[in-house]
């Protein structure tokens, strides 16, 4: 007979719930708990309790809430020793998936025009197609419906979707153009000189172009209004990408160096030496904490955008000319004619285990010169396009099985699009929020706060009063002004107060200089030595 | 090779022949990016929304008076009747949800000053002409004579009705309370500070201690009396007079008093060395407060053609209502269900305003009302934020108080100022320890 309320048993149950607690919190948690323990004020200390307590709850919530998540994610798994993920082909999935995911993977034949570039909408559902002669087309790939098609009868540099499948953008000979679902020309943005390479926030309503001449311009989709121009000053850049966590633009330059830019300051934000030659192609995961590049140097470097360190780097038999990263990680390297994709980079990387050897899947080497890679979102399909067409591969594993319809939803209907637009507008965020740190804002400045509670303290002293603490005293090891002066907290801050001190300092030193000078003249030239240097 | 791929089916999210769609959540922070940022702008919008959507004013009450409307009473035992008192003596009693006037009578000769409903719902009017009348409003048509009258030695300025007991409380250089039951007779008790000479000019009783009663005379003083004891017990005198004093009905021991330095100060009857709180914003004297009914709020009428509501908490005033014909207002209150503040001001009018300026009062949806709850938890989560706490504390007022308010900010300002200056070169001998705001206006106290 086991006693229900033994302190064993209450023991293990507490636990088991701080454990579930803790495994929420690693997803759920939103950093540290605020410590109520120092607050003085009962009422502010009671709210700050409450607070924590419901963010607990809210935490615990949201995974008790996963239960309602229904669909897995997908997987390749050997089973036998000497199986290897990589050397599953195409076709061999194919045969093993059923007949509605086999028939995602599909190739096109675009001899023309090529080679292309194409772009999923933020839902996965559309698929936009450039070429590089100048061929554009829109398509609902599922279906396999073509939405337009387009001769421009220009060179074409790259494309983007704009935040849903109504518009697009496409970077041609001289300027951007904006086209909708139908292939009409909205606008020119004239501004955008000899873009490169297109890149769009969608929460900031921001299209983002790399110009020929080293320019970096932002513009508002929704106001029309030209927002930044940043001017790169590394020459013609050689990649783009964005962070989708934080907005920050990766550029990639031709000397291997790569900036970071938000368009609220004019030098960029950091810049690091990612490669030995021009950098190919990069590519950040969705959290913003790594950060995939590959350069001519036949190098494919992860760095640590978090603190800007190289974490593995890996060495190609070709340089990669295209790079991407899945929602659940994968990473697909396009180098020549040859895609692999390869899994738990990062991991690796967080667990601080050895580089990942192999690769997870492998494709290609049929001649085809891979231009460009996306995955599309929410599926386990990489799209890759080349210099004859476009290819749509399986990947198992690599989409997020579980969408979240208010954020991007893949089945969405015409009103749902509708609403959706309406909401994204209504919260559109400025472009000024754009920083380093996604969560600065509604922070409380605590500094500026301490500085308004002094200046509004109307007994408050002065700090010249204060820095007469330090007494003008010189004599002995250990006096206040020598131990100033010594203290190693205060580093590299020369402030006022170090100055007096300083100068105080050395007019002690004059002063005895000038007394043992005095004293040594007293004492004739003979007995000079003897003059007690420390009193 | 065990091969799995992501594979959902179109009929799942929408059944075939359905319009139906289904919604998935995913609560996962990865999905969700921007998450602080989004909340703010969406603070930001609710708080947008909530200033475009303020239109405090409702309308007024009938015709409104002839002559400035200088008292007011609600009816405590209905949501609905409310009586105000004007200047050329005629009393009126109005429907709030027709705003009609059901009942009006010439009551006095002169101004009247003070009114207050009974416990059996009859009201009693005091004025300058000397006397106090009882009202029937409910059993009798307009113009009828009085149910009773007491007849004074000098001008009523103020009236109170006991919580309890058949009696109330009538204010002139003295206090006089009457019995209800005994029509014009002279009254059974009357208080008065040893010393004070001055006109009372307002009164109140204090509902939970009910023998306590609060008054507040032109001599600056604010003085708290026992009927049991018969006899004053303790006085407080301020910088300036008090126009009107005010018991808190949820917490009674606290009470405010509208003030003429343009301040609005709130005590504790316990411990009257400090106020509780001071509410400042007003640009000319306060001539009327008020606490809601549930206590957490205040309303003010002021001289300076507005009224304010406050948070019983904070010092500055939450929201300014007024009008292009309203003139200096004399009187202001909450109507007993706390959704509404009606407001007698000189121009004759009675107003009606909402006492949540961008409330509307319809019957609201469930997702209507989630998404304002929604709001009000946003604009509080990020009211430290410059940009919302600017929008949520912005106002337009007319240019003349706007102009006061300037004015007035300044020579506090410059009275600092020479303050500081003052203290700067006193030797620390003499320097007296600054003393709080919340306690500068006491000049004296005596039990």
């Amino acid at each position: 007979m086991v006693d229900p309320n033994s302190k064993a048993i209450v023991a293990a149950e507490e636990r088991a719930a701080k454990q579930r607690f803790n495994e929420a919190e690693k997803i759920y948690g939103r950093g540290k708990a605020a410590s109520s323990k120092n607050v003085r004020d009962k009422k502010l200390r009671a709210t700050l309790k409450t607070q924590e307590e419901k963010q607990k709850q809210a935490i615990l919530r949201a995974k008790d809430a996963e239960i309602l998540l229904e669909h897995e994610a997908g997987f390749l798994e050997p089973e036998a020793e000497l199986e290897r993920t990589y050397k599953v082909r195409q076709d061999e999935i194919k045969d093993s998936v059923g007949i509605e995911a086999a028939k995602k993977g599909f190739e096109l034949r675009l001899n023309d025009f090529g080679p292309y570039r194409a772009d999923y909408t933020r839902n996965g559902r559309d698929l936009l197609l450039a070429g590089r002669k100048g061929h554009v087309a829109t398509m609902d790939w599922r279906d396999g419906k073509l939405g337009c098609e387009l001769q421009l009868n220009e060179t074409v540099r790259d494309a983007r979707w704009l935040h849903n499948n109504q518009y697009f953008a496409v970077a041609q000979k001289k300027h951007v153009y904006i086209y909708d679902h139908q292939g009409v020309e909205l606008h020119c943005l004239s501004k955008h000189l000899e873009p490169l390479f297109l890149e769009f926030l969608p929460y900031h309503f921001l299209l983002a172009s790399a110009a020929m001449s080293g320019y970096l311009k932002y513009t508002d989709t929704s106001t029309g209004q030209m927002v930044a121009e940043l001017p790169t000053r590394l020459g013609r850049p050689t990649a783009l990408c964005q962070n989708p966590s934080n907005a920050i633009l990766h550029t990639g330059h031709q000397n291997g160096a790569v900036t970071l830019w938000s368009p609220n300051s004019q030098t960029n934000l950091v810049k690091a030496q990612v490669h030995s030659g021009p950098v190919r192609s990069l590519a950040i995961d969705r959290l913003g904490r790594y950060m995939v590049s590959t350069g001519q140097d036949q190098k494919m470097n992860i760095w640590d955008i978090r603190m800007f360190k190289e974490v593995h780097s890996y060495s190609c038999y070709q340089p990669g000319a295209s790079v991407a990263i899945s929602d659940r990680g994968l990473t697909a390297v396009g180098w020549g004619t040859q895609v692999s994709v390869w899994r738990g980079l990062f991991d690796a990387a967080q667990a601080d285990q050895g580089k990942v050897q192999s690769p997870y899947m492998a494709w290609g080497g049929d001649g085809q010169r891979i231009e460009n890679m996306r995955w599309c979102p929410y599926e386990d399909l990489l799209g890759v396009t080349h210099d004859q067409g476009f290819a749509s591969l399986i990947v198992p594993g690599a989409g997020e099985p579980n969408f979240d319809s208010l954020e991007a939803n893949p089945y969405e209907n015409t009103q749902q699009r509708q609403e959706a637009e309406v909401h994204s507008l209504l919260t559109k965020l400025q472009p000024d929020m754009i920083s380093l740190d996604p969560n600065v804002i509604g922070r409380l400045d605590t500094i500026k706060d301490q500085k308004i509670r002094d200046e509004k303290d109307l007994d408050r002293r002065p700090e010249e009063e204060q820095m007469d603490k330090i007494k003008n005293r010189g004599r002995g090891r250990n006096s206040a002004l020598r131990k100033y002066l010594r203290k190693k907290g205060k580093g590299n801050v020369i402030d006022e107060k170090r100055l007096k001190a300083e100068a105080m300092r050395k007019e002690h030193a004059d002063r005895r200089k000038d007394q043992l000078q005095r004293e040594r003249n007293d004492l004739g030239p003979a007995l000079g030595r003897f003059a007690k240097k420390d009193n | 090779m065990k091969i799995k791929a992501l594979s959902r089916p179109t009929a799942s999210q929408q059944a075939p022949g359905s319009a139906t769609v289904r919604q998935s959540r995913n609560l996962d922070p990865a999905q969700h990016p921007f998450e602080r940022a989004r909340e703010y702008t969406r603070a930001l919008n609710a708080v947008k929304m909530e200033r475009m959507f303020a239109a405090p004013f409702l309308g007024q009450m009938g015709d409104g008076h002839v002559d400035g409307v200088y008292s007011m009473a609600k009816d405590p035992g209905s949501l609905e009747r409310f009586a105000s008192g004007s200047g050329d003596g005629v009393v009126k009693v109005w429907d709030l949800p027709t705003r009609n006037e059901v009942f009006q009578t010439q009551a006095h000769e002169g101004i009247v000053k003070g009114m207050c409903w009974t416990q059996d719902r009859k009201l009693l009017s005091c004025a300058s002409d000397k006397t106090i009348k009882l009202w029937d409003p409910y059993h009798s048509t307009s113009e009828a004579p009085p149910a009773a009258s007491w007849l004074g030695s000098s001008a009523f300025t103020s009236v109170s009705q006991h919580y309890t007991q058949p009696a109330f409380a009538a204010a002139s250089s003295q206090i006089s309370i009457y019995d209800l039951s005994r029509s014009s007779s002279s009254p059974s008790q009357t208080l008065h500070w040893p010393t004070s000479v001055d006109t009372i000019t307002s009164l109140a009783f204090n509902p939970s201690e009910t023998s306590v009663l609060g008054s507040t005379a032109l001599d600056r003083s604010v003085i708290l009396y026992d009927l049991r004891t018969s006899s004053p017990v303790h006085k407080m005198v301020l910088k300036l007079a008090s126009n009107k004093i005010c018991f808190n009905m949820m917490e009674p021991m606290n009470f405010a008093v509208a003030n003429e330095d343009h301040n609005v100060y709130l005590f504790d009857m316990r411990k009257t060395d400090r106020a509780l709180n001071v509410l400042k914003d007003h640009v000319a004297a306060v001539m009327d407060v008020e606490f809601s009914p549930t206590g957490e709020e205040l309303v003010t009428a002021s001289y300076d053609r507005t009224v304010r509501l406050w948070s019983r908490s904070k010092g500055a005033s939450l929201d300014i209502y007024f009008g292009k014909r309203q003139q200096r207002v004399f009187s202001a209150m909450f109507t007993p269900d706390n959704s509404y503040v009606l407001s007698g001001s000189d121009d004759g009018n009675v107003r009606l305003w909402r006492a949540k300026a961008s409330d509307r009062s319809g019957i609201k949806s469930a997702r209507q009302r989630s998404k304002l709850e929604y709001d009000q938890a946003l604009i509080k989560r990020y009211s430290h934020m410059p940009e919302i706490r600017r929008i949520k504390r912005q106002r337009h007022v007319p240019k003349s108080i706007k102009k006061a308010g300037e004015i007035k900010r300044e020579e506090l300002a410059a009275i600092k100022r020479r303050e500081e200056n003052v203290r700067k070169h006193t030797s620390k001998k003499d320097l007296k320890p600054r003393q709080s705001e919340r306690e500068k206006m006491i000049l004296a106290r005596e039990q």
